[in-house]
This record gives structure tokens, C-alpha cells and sequence, in this order.
């Protein structure tokens, strides 16, 4: 395996990571000005590592074939799965972003340039097999998120949760460390490879231990219970462009790696962490839907609708068979389309000045004055809700199927349950738009961009999606297989 | 006929009219709706003379591979037909009673009634599990904007409440569909309802499916959204939620829970028994001192829908048949009342039976057309509902003559709180001077009206008719459930003694 082979097998990361290079040049020398410009570059980049991307998915390529740089990266048919939803969810969020910042001010350069940055990070998050690979992709993915977070600065929110996220995540990265060095220890190698071979026999209480704590590290990145006290203040507080960002690609990315490290490099423990994760899971669908009902902002709604669905994702990892991650990455795919549907809905509400609108309180009536718009929202919530025939039901369908093949009732029928509480939320939005008198403040606008977006989201999550879901299921089957081919 | 498919051609017409709606003014609206309701009647129509009495048990099947090993599988049988039909005659007349009555966003109205009906028919006839499920929740959303949109004062209570009840107990239903599927490995509702599930997992998916299928009918304790469902919601939305929604949850009793699970329908009857008694007789007092014309009716269609579980839990034919009969006859009947409401509530705005009175003297077509529907509820010879009430009633007595006298009460209550509604509303001194001015039927109300007494009266008068197709399909279920059949006090021992009790033995449930 040569150094040119690999260099071939990571050529997403390449093109990825020479144009944000270059575009840190131009940002340097041209300034603000050249944001938009930088904005189309970032989307054309992603969209030809797309394009190098898209052949490891169509032929299941899977194991010492996908291995790169020696086992340290695998550019396998799950990697290239998860990192396709990135792409997408992160040029989404630049493409949202100019109008929005353009309203505030000058857009600052730096935003197009730090989400490829974070790009290029969860890139190798998703494809790494081998724990130092892992740690590089997450801080780089982190620490571009931290700044972006704070990159409204004459906002103090904006700076509150740039901080939050920086001083909690750090500790979330140093728990993360922790017990890789702890399962390093134990097992004696950073491969995810030679960590299965060592623990085939029994896992010692260290590499427990280790596991443990790699677990509820990923925990934080994914904003699962009890580590999801950082979500509703850094998704309210970042620019909404950000939070776009944040709650999707960051959750893909973090929760492939999970389902990496549990799956692969413990897969044969399934038994030990299950618990684990069925708590996380189950504590996040309750938390997140009761979290919300309070809640008057609508950032801060979907933040919790966000740890909601984690909750159900992570049914699927619970389980621990090949049809549970197969559930898992259909989840990812629809739970992407639905939230840059909501968040670009969310971006369109503005006042008549065109200031942003976040209380729920202010969109009351909204489908009077803006029915397509609050119709688009409207499908978002029921089908965040899952409430068939709207695609989000599809989602929960396949998790909880996959819940229930592996012999998971009890689980599945707490989880299910919990989805009703949640159905309170987001029907309480619905009712604001529909059924209250008109508050008169909004008047949603938004460029071409912004309407193309919401379309595109709309027509997924539309009963339209499940034509396509014949062939999402068939894309994360193999995405899954890549993924056991060791079982 | 054959391979015609006239099923999904009925599902489409108003899906697609639906979506023609939201782009068309009110006034198109009004007539596109009701241009779609009457071609589906008329579909309706076709359906029935080409469904063949004693044909296979399942017609006009379609089968077509969809997705993900989903299947769009539909076809009928005789009770399904007899459902379908009822919807789509209760269709134009809600279009009807909603010509007037809606002002506001009339195009979004009219769609999501016409979604309403496309959900409806899919219901009654999805042969595909998932595919059922899919459509009895789907439901939701539309009804939740009804309400929500163009109902009453309290209506966003009612909405909550309405809308979190349901799902509540569907989610169940299909944690246990999927189990099913699992254990069965077919979607197909036909192979599931001769599948022989194991007695102990049994109990459990009778559990989850009864969770949805009692909320929806709606059974005692869990019936407390409807009353303010039924309040809230604009007069076509009581007259859909009574005449079709609440069949959903019979029909699911009966393509489900009893031939699925036929042990465990026989092992939690006396559950099914007690709550229904209890319904019977709590809801009738409960609408006997009600002073909401609406809120009545809805504590009354609860008692019926008590009758409706005890014959169908009665195992029997005469049960079974009933049952199905008071569903029909129930579904035309509460939506007529809930149309003779509506009539007078658009006049006068309010339906505080105390501010009426008299008005059989302004209103005389009115307050013929009202008694009609008062009898048929009460269940006199020559109506709809006697025909229903007396068959359930011979199924309860041969299961139990306690339960039979239980139900029995129910009649004679309801006879009382019908009759009281009457004679407050129509009878007596005109004391309000604008009820006594209130103009009486217009050519459209007595259209409506007039349709659904001459439907009331021929069930009354010749059932046959609507018997004959579920004939056979009751037979079958029937043959079905007699290997699980609780004893009862009605049958006599060898020696002539009746058996005491009318508990399930273990023995009986296998």
C-alpha cells in the first residue's frame, strides 16, 4: 500500500483540504469582500469531493480494500455514506449563510473557510480506523465549530455559546482521551483492527473502563443525555446559519464514529456497552422531549428536537445488529433533511425590518400572512413528530423495525412512548401558525437560495421520499455491511 | 371488472382534487369537493353492484410491489364495502354542510376533508399491515386541523387532546404490527388473520392493539376526547369523527383483534364487558344532564359504541352481525343528529339546548326530520337502529343475560336523554323570540337531511340489503373465533341448567 494509493483513496480530504487552504489565501490577502466568492468555492469543493466519494458508496467497498495510510483511514462504502450527508448538510449551511450575515454586516471570510475546515475533520472522523486518526478528525472538527459558534462577535450570545461549546467540549475531548489512552493501554494498539483481535476473548475492566469513557465523550459530541446541557444555549445562541450546521453534519459525524468504534472496534462486546446505550438513548428521547415544551424560543426547540432524535438514532446502535445501523443511517439521511428543511424555514422568518424572528410567540398566524412558508414548517414539525404519510415516519419505522427484529420490545415500546410528548411541541408550533390570530410580525423573505433549499427538503420529506426509500435503505444496507464485513 | 383499479381510483380523485384545492379560490373549492365526493359516491356505487355476495371472500384486490418490502395491497370484504360506502355517502353531505357554514379558508378546509376521505377509504381497505397504519395515523393530521382551524372557542384543548389520545395508543399498535411482522414474516392483513400467534405473545399484541383501537372508538375511560372533539369541531367534522372515524376503531376490532388474536380476544372479553357496561350505562346518565346539544350526542354515540364492543366480543353471529349493523346504522344516525345541530346552530350560534324551544312550530319539516333520527337513535322498529340493537341484543343474551340487561338499560337511557333532547329543543313554548324566528329547512339542508332519513328508513325497513355482503364474512370470522368462545349463562348445560357465571374459564382460552 503505497503512499500515492492512499493519497488516491482520501481524495475528498485532498481537494477538501487544499481548497480551504487556498481559500485561507484569498481570504487573507482579498478580506470580507471575497466571502461570497469563497462561499461558491467551499460548495464546488464539497461537491467534487462528493463526486470522488460517490464510487466507494455504489460498490461496496469494504475492509483491507478501503484501508489507507496503513489502517489508519478507510475510505470504505460507510465512510463514504456518512461523509455524502456532511457534504450535503455542509454546503447547505454556506449556501444559506451570505444573506443571512449580509443583513448583519459584512459576512466575515472566515465562515466558508471553517466549515470546509470542519468538514475535512469530520471526514476523517467518519473514515478513521484507528484512534489517533479519530482524535485528529474530532478536534479539528471541534475546533473549527468553537469559532464558528462565536463568529457573530458583536453578539453577546453568539460569544456565550462559542464559550459554552469551547470549555465543555474541551472536557468532552479530555474524557474522550482518557479512555482511548486507558483502552490503548489495555489493548496495546490504537487500531480499531487490533483492538477487536486483542479483546476477541473478554474485555478487561481497564479497556471497560476505557470504553466507557470513549462512550460518553462521543456522548457530548452527539448531544446525548446527560451530557446535552451545552445543546439549546450554543444552538440558540450561534448564528442560525451555524446552528444549521451544527445540527446536522457535526451529529452525522459523530454518530458514524460512534457506531464505528462501538460496532467495529467493540462489536464483539455488544453485550457490555448495550446498556449503555440503551440509557443514553431512551434518558435523550425523554429529556428532549420534555425539555421542549417550555420552550419559547424556536432554536432552542429544535435544539431539544435535536437530542429527541439522537435518542432514536441511538435505538438503532442499541441494538447492535447490521439492520440497527442500516436504521441508524436512513435515520441520519432523513433527520439531515429535516432539519435544514426546519432551519432554513427558521432562516426565512423575518420581520418587516428583515431582522431575524426567533420567539415561537411571533410567528402566531403565520399561515395567513405566509402560507406557503408556514406550510413548509408545518410539514418540518409533523414529520419531526413522525406522523405518517411524511417521512420522518419512515425514520422511526426502520429504527424501531430493526429494535424490534433484534428482540428489543420493552425498549422500543418506552421509546415510542416517549415520542409522544414530543408530538406536543412540535404540534405546539403548528397550532401557533394555524389556529392563532395573526401577530403580524412576520413577513418571511428569502433569497432564491433560501427557497430552492426548502423545496429540495421539502420534496424529501414529502410522502415523495418514500419512493426514494427503496434506495436509501439499499445505500445504508451496504453502508452497514462495510461496517460488520469483519462479523 | 376485474383488474380494474377501482379502489385506488376512489383514493385518488380526492387526494388529487385535495391538492387542486389549495390553489383555487373558496368558491372552486366548494365545488371541486363536492365534484369529487359525488364522482366517489358514484364510484361507491359501481364498487357495490360489482361486489358479488358469496364471491371470494376478498375482491377487487390490488397488488403492486411499493418500497422497502412495503406493498400498496388493497381489497375488500363485505365489511370493508359496507364502511367504504358509508364514507363516501357521508362525504358529500359534510361538503354540504360545510357550504355555508365555513367562511374562513375555505380551499385549505375542503382539502383536508378531501384528504380526509382518501385516508378513510384507505383505511377500509389496505391489505398491507404498514399500509393500514400508515393511513389510520395519517388521519391525524388532517383532523387535528379541522378542529384546530375552524373549530369552536375551546378548540385548540380539544385538538391537543385529540390528536396526543390517538397517537398515543397507535404508536403501540405498531410496535406490535412490527412484532407480528417479524414473527409472521408477511405484511399481508389476509395471511396475519389466519396466522396462529403463540397464546402468551397473544395477550400482548391484543393489549397494544386494543390501546389505539379504544381510544379510537372511543371506550370508556379513554373517551373523554370525543365529547370535546365532537364540541369543538365545526359541524362537518362531528359528522366525519361520528360517522366514520369511530367505525375505524370497530373495524379494527374486527380485522384484528379477534381473528389475530382470537385467544386473547376470548381471554380479556369480560375486560371489553365490564368497560362497556360501564360505558353504557355512565355515558347515557352523563348525556341525560348534559346542556350541549353537541356534548349529548357525543356521550350518546360513546353508549353505542359500548353495544358495538359487547356483541362484537359476544362471539356469536347475531353479536358480530349486530355489531357491524350499529356501526352503519350509527355512523348515518349521529351524523344526522350532529347535522340537525349543525342547522339550527348556524341560525342561532349557540347549541345551549335551553335556548331553544318551540321550534316545531317555525320548524316543522325540521322537527319531522329530527324525530326520524331521535327514533332511529333510540332504536325504534323501522329504523336503522332497531335493526342493529336488537341483533347485539339477541348476541349478549346468548352470551350473558346480566350483560344483556346491562346493555338493555343503555336502550331504555337512551330513549330518555333522546327524547328529553327532543322534547326540550323542538317541543314546548317558544320563550326565545329569535329561536321562534329561525326560518325553517332550506332546499340544501333538506337535501342532506332528506337523503340520510330515506338511507335510515330502508335499513329499518329492509336490512337485507346491508346484511347480505358481511354475511359471509361474519361466517368466516366466526369459524374463526370458535375455537377461543368464552361460555356464557345463555347456553344450558346438558342438563338443562344454565352455567353459571359468564367469566371466562382458562380452559376456554385454550
Amino acid at each position: 500500500m503505497g503512499w500515492l494509493i492512499s493519497l488516491r483513496m482520501i481524495a475528498a480530504e485532498d481537494i477538501l483540504s487544499l481548497t480551504g487552504l487556498i481559500m485561507l489565501l484569498v481570504a487573507a490577502w482579498g478580506g470580507d469582500k471575497t466571502a461570497r466568492a469563497l462561499t461558491w468555492l467551499g460548495v464546488a469543493a464539497l461537491a467534487t469531493a462528493a463526486w470522488f466519494t460517490v464510487p466507494a458508496l455504489c460498490h461496496d467497498v469494504m475492509g483491507q480494500e478501503a484501508s489507507a495510510f496503513f489502517g489508519q483511514y478507510s475510505a470504505d462504502s460507510f465512510a463514504a455514506y456518512s461523509k455524502l450527508l456532511i457534504y450535503i448538510a455542509a454546503a447547505a449551511s454556506l449556501l444559506v449563510a451570505p444573506s443571512f450575515f449580509e443583513r448583519q454586516g459584512q459576512m466575515r471570510a472566515e465562515y466558508p473557510l471553517l466549515i470546509v475546515f470542519a468538514v475535512v475533520g469530520m471526514g476523517l472522523m467518519v473514515s478513521a480506523t484507528n484512534l489517533l486518526t479519530l482524535y485528529i478528525g474530532l478536534e479539528l472538527n471541534s475546533l473549527a465549530a468553537y469559532v464558528l459558534a462565536a463568529s457573530s462577535r458583536g453578539d453577546n450570545r453568539s460569544a456565550e455559546a462559542g464559550l459554552k461549546y469551547f470549555v465543555l467540549g474541551a472536557l468532552a475531548s479530555g474524557i474522550l482521551l482518557f479512555g482511548m489512552s486507558l483502552t490503548y493501554g489495555f489493548a496495546g494498539t490504537t487500531s480499531f483492527e487490533g483492538i477487536r483481535a486483542v479483546l476477541h476473548g473478554g474485555l478487561s475492566t481497564g479497556a471497560l473502563f476505557g470504553l466507557t469513557f470513549m462512550l460518553a465523550g462521543l456522548a457530548f459530541k452527539v448531544s446525548a443525555v446527560p451530557f446535552h446541557m451545552w445543546t439549546p444555549d450554543v444552538y440558540e445562541g450561534a448564528p442560525t446559519p451555524v446552528t444549521t450546521f451544527f445540527a446536522t453534519a457535526p451529529k452525522v459525524a459523530a454518530l458514524s464514529l460512534t457506531m464505528r468504534v462501538a460496532l467495529f472496534a467493540f462489536g464483539e462486546h455488544v453485550q457490555v456497552w448495550q446498556q449503555i446505550v440503551v440509557f443514553v438513548a431512551v434518558a435523550s428521547i425523554i429529556v428532549g422531549a420534555l425539555g421542549a415544551i417550555g420552550q419559547g424560543n424556536i432554536k432552542r426547540l429544535l435544539a431539544y428536537s435535536s437530542i429527541n432524535n439522537v435518542g432514536f438514532i441511538l435505538i438503532g446502535l442499541a441494538t447492535g445488529t447490521p439492520s440497527g445501523a442500516a436504521a441508524m443511517l436512513v435515520y441520519l439521511a432523513i433527520y439531515v433533511a429535516m432539519s435544514v428543511g426546519g432551519f432554513v424555514a427558521v432562516l426565512m422568518l423575518r420581520d418587516a425590518e428583515g431582522n431575524q424572528i426567533e420567539a415561537i410567540s411571533d410567528i402566531a398566524g403565520l399561515s395567513r400572512t405566509q402560507p406557503l412558508l408556514a406550510g413548509a414548517l408545518a410539514m418540518v414539525m409533523f414529520s419531526l413528530a413522525g406522523i405518517p404519510p411524511l417521512f420522518g415516519f419512515w425514520g422511526k419505522f426502520v429504527v424501531f423495525q430493526a429494535a424490534v427484529a433484534a428482540g428489543m420490545v420493552p425498549i422500543a415500546v418506552i421509546a415510542i412512548v416517549g415520542s409522544v410528548p414530543a408530538a406536543f411541541y412540535y404540534l405546539k408550533v403548528v397550532k401557533v401558525m394555524y389556529f392563532d390570530e395573526p401577530a403580524g410580525k412576520a413577513a418571511g423573505r428569502g433569497d432564491a437560495v433560501h427557497i430552492a433549499l426548502l423545496c429540495l427538503s421539502m420534496v424529501a420529506i414529502s410522502p415523495l421520499g418514500y419512493l426514494a426509500s427503496g434506495w436509501l435503505g439499499g445505500l445504508a444496507k451496504a453502508a452497514a455491511d462495510a461496517l460488520f464485513h469483519a462479523a | 371488472m376485474n383488474g380494474f383499479p377501482i379502489l385506488s381510483l376512489m383514493m385518488a380523485v380526492p387526494l388529487v382534487l385535495s391538492i387542486v384545492c389549495l390553489f383555487v379560490d373558496g368558491r372552486t373549492a366548494r365545488v371541486l369537493a363536492l365534484a369529487a365526493t359525488l364522482i366517489d359516491f358514484a364510484l361507491g356505487l359501481v364498487l357495490w353492484s360489482h361486489y358479488q355476495v358469496g364471491g371470494a371472500q376478498w375482491q377487487f384486490t390490488e397488488r403492486a410491489p411499493l418500497f422497502a418490502g412495503f406493498q400498496w395491497a388493497l381489497g375488500i370484504d363485505g365489511i370493508a364495502l359496507v364502511l367504504i360506502m358509508l364514507t363516501v355517502f357521508l362525504m358529500p353531505i359534510c361538503i354540504g354542510a360545510s357550504w355555508n357554514s365555513i367562511e374562513k379558508r375555505v380551499p385549505e378546509y375542503m382539502a383536508a376533508f378531501l384528504f380526509m376521505e382518501t385516508l378513510m377509504i384507505g383505511v377500509f381497505t389496505a391489505q398491507d399491515i404498514y399500509l393500514f397504519y400508515i393511513m389510520f395515523e395519517a388521519g391525524l393530521i388532517p383532523m387535528y386541523l379541522i378542529i384546530g382551524v375552524w373549530g369552536g372557542k375551546d378548540r385548540i384543548y380539544a385538538s391537543y387532546k385529540f390528536f396526543l389520545y390517538t397517537l398515543l395508543g397507535s404508536v403501540l399498535m405498531l410496535i406490535a404490527m412490527m412484532w407480528m411482522v417479524n414473527e409472521a414474516g408477511t405484511t399481508d392483513v389476509p395471511t396475519l388473520m389466519a396466522y396462529n400467534f403463540p397464546v402468551a405473545a397473544q395477550k400482548w399484541l391484543w393489549l397494544a392493539f386494543f390501546a389505539s383501537f379504544a381510544v379510537k372508538m372511543p371506550m370508556w375511560p379513554v373517551h373523554t376526547w370525543l365529547p370535546d372533539a365532537h364540541v369543538q369541531a365545526p359541524t362537518a367534522g362531528s359528522v366525519i369523527l361520528a360517522g366514520v372515524l369511530l367505525k375505524m376503531g370497530g373495524y379494527g376490532f374486527i380485522r384484528f383483534s379477534l381473528p389475530m388474536f382470537p385467544e386473547a380476544s376470548a381471554y380479556f372479553a369480560p375486560l371489553i364487558f365490564a368497560l362497556s357496561m360501564v360505558a353504557v350505562v355512565y355515558t347515557s346518565l352523563v348525556a341525560l344532564v348534559q346542556h350541549d346539544m353537541k356534548k349529548l350526542i357525543a356521550y350518546s354515540s360513546v353508549a353505542h359504541m359500548g353495544i358495538v364492543t359487547i356483541g362484537l366480543f359476544a362471539f356469536n353471529r347475531q353479536g358480530l352481525e349486530g355489531s357491524v349493523v350499529v356501526m352503519l346504522s350509527h355512523g348515518l344516525v349521529a351524523g344526522a343528529l350532529f347535522l340537525c345541530v349543525g342547522v339550527i346552530y348556524d341560525r342561532l350560534h349557540t347549541r345551549e339546548i335551553d335556548r331553544y324551544g318551540g321550534i316545531a312550530i317555525n320548524m316543522p319539516q325540521y322537527a319531522v326530520l329530527f324525530m326520524l333520527f331521535t327514533m332511529a337513535s333510540v332504536g325504534l322498529p323501522g329504523t336503522s337502529g332497531f335493526v342493529g340493537e336488537f341483533l347485539s341484543m339477541i348476541g349478549i343474551y346468548q352470551l350473558s343475560s346480566w350483560v344483556a340487561l346491562v346493555s338493555g338499560t343503555g336502550i331504555i337511557l337512551g330513549a330518555a336523554y333522546m327524547l328529553y333532547l327532543y322534547r326540550r329543543v323542538v317541543f314546548g313554548v317558544q320563550k326565545n323570540p329569535d329561536a321562534a324566528a329561525m326560518p325553517d329547512l332550506d332546499l340544501r339542508e333538506l337535501a342532506m337531511l332528506g337523503a340520510m332519513a330515506a338511507v335510515v328508513m330502508w335499513m329499518g325497513v329492509y336490512p337485507e340489503t346491508f346484511i347480505a355482503p358481511i354475511r359471509a364474512d361474519i361466517a368466516t370470522l366466526d369459524a374463526r373465533l370458535a375455537q377461543a368462545k368464552p361460555k356464557g349463562d345463555g347456553q344450558l348445560t346438558a342438563n338443562g341448567f344454565p352455567v353459571q357465571g359468564w367469566t371466562v374459564t382458562a380452559g376456554s382460552a385454550r
